[in-house]
């Protein structure tokens, strides 16, 4: 089980890869639309390439609801 | 008693191909005058679309595909004499019937034909394509005349900005007709209906809506199999391809199945930045627009990948007229 630094740091990855998020800008109280510019279509993205890292499934209708990277880490957190 | 069967030509290709876009272009800069709250720069980068082409008022599903059956049926040399199929992709005739397929075959002088429309959204274009080259291959037409075209902007809701910058008008079409040789792969389709509602016309509402994450979740990650297996399946290694025309539905999922099928040396597809997305129309006018701009050559592998409503897709290689 990953902890929440190494699915933050993941996720950081991930959202360079997808969104050229830059690794520094990702924090726990960061929003994904409003701060990180990451749009819905990114997020499906995100949510694919983290379903493959962590071994977790991240429905659609789930993604509303991680507002936050904090959101999205305790989601894989706790159903990975 | 067993039936007689007729039996056809060696093999089937499509002989001329061709295009008509709406003469009225509108710009994102348009949509926003008209009141739809979006911006042009979020379009252009998030979706890709530039400009995309409404019909006039008075302008028909059946008057677009006339204008595009025409010029192919010019390009193909084939006479409208020789041709007992016509088949129509639509989803956006104003009513469910009649369908289009007849009148347009009136109209463009072929007597009596086979004449139906194929609706499969998206895909429809290689579903009729590939039920054209099966009835000229197994002898029940000599020739055949396929066309998709779309109206999308009488089905538009000008408040939901995430669809209605998307959509447009147009149409494309081809002949298919005997050939020594294939010019058709084997078509690899299929179809999820466990996700019908994901691309709709709405009842309630007549207008088109989508769910966008499903139907980008769906296409960024199943396509790409669908379209290396239409290689795998024709003989034709990916790299081999002189174009990639998937449906034209977003630009980001364009380079996404792109990317994965490793096409290397093939043009792919960017039709949607100057002709947004005309649903089963966009592969025949993005084939029929590289052919006149003489982008490929006649002969060359071309992979074609619709899908879409249903949801349901189809991908096949087929060589250049």
């Amino acid at each position: 089980m990953a902890s929440a630094d190494e699915i933050r740091a993941g996720l950081a990855s991930i959202l360079e890869e997808v969104a050229d998020v830059k690794a520094e800008d990702v924090a726990d109280d960061k929003s994904f639309t409003d701060d990180l510019d990451v749009d819905s279509l990114s997020m499906v993205e995100v949510a694919m390439a983290a379903e493959d890292k962590f071994g977790v499934k991240i429905p659609d209708d789930e993604l509303p609801k991680l507002k936050t990277v904090g959101d999205a880490v305790a989601y894989i957190q706790s159903n990975a | 008693m067993p039936l007689t069967i007729t039996s056809g030509p060696p093999a089937t290709r499509i002989l001329g191909v061709g295009h008509y876009r709406p003469a009225n272009v509108v710009t994102n800069l348009d949509l926003i005058a008209r009141g739809v709250d979006t911006d042009d720069e979020w379009i252009k980068s998030r979706v890709g679309i530039a400009e995309r082409r409404f019909a006039d008022p008075d302008e028909t599903v059946v008057d677009m595909a006339e204008a595009a059956a025409s010029k192919a049926m010019a390009a193909s040399g084939v006479a409208t004499g020789d041709v007992d199929l016509v088949l129509v992709a639509t989803c956006t005739m104003v009513t469910s019937v009649p369908a289009a397929a007849p009148q347009l075959a009136t109209r463009l002088g072929i007597d009596s034909p086979g004449a139906f429309d194929v609706n499969s959204g998206c895909s429809g274009f290689v579903y009729a394509l590939n039920a054209a080259s099966a009835a000229v291959q197994t002898g029940q037409a000599r020739n055949a005349l396929v066309v998709a075209s779309e109206r999308f902007s009488g089905w538009l809701n000008f408040d939901d900005r995430s669809t209605c910058i998307i959509l447009g008008d147009g149409a494309g079409a081809a002949v298919v007709g005997p050939s020594e040789t294939a010019g058709f792969g084997p078509v690899v389709w299929g179809s999820d209906g466990a996700q019908f509602d994901a691309v709709a016309i709405d009842e309630r509402t007549h207008t088109f809506r989508q769910e966008g994450q499903a139907v980008y979740r769906w296409a960024t990650s199943q396509m790409a199999p669908i379209a290396i297996e239409a290689c795998r399946r024709a003989g034709v290694a990916p790299e081999e391809l002189a174009a990639f025309i998937p449906h034209q539905a977003n630009l980001r999922i364009i380079d996404a199945i792109a990317k994965r099928l490793g096409a290397t040396n093939a043009i792919v597809a960017r039709d949607i930045v100057t002709s947004g997305n005309t649903s089963a129309a966009t592969i025949p006018l993005a084939l029929s627009r590289m052919v006149e701009r003489g982008e490929i050559p006649s002969g060359a592998p071309v992979l074609l990948l619709g899908f879409g409503s249903g949801l349901a897709y189809a991908g096949q290689v087929v060589l250049s007229p």
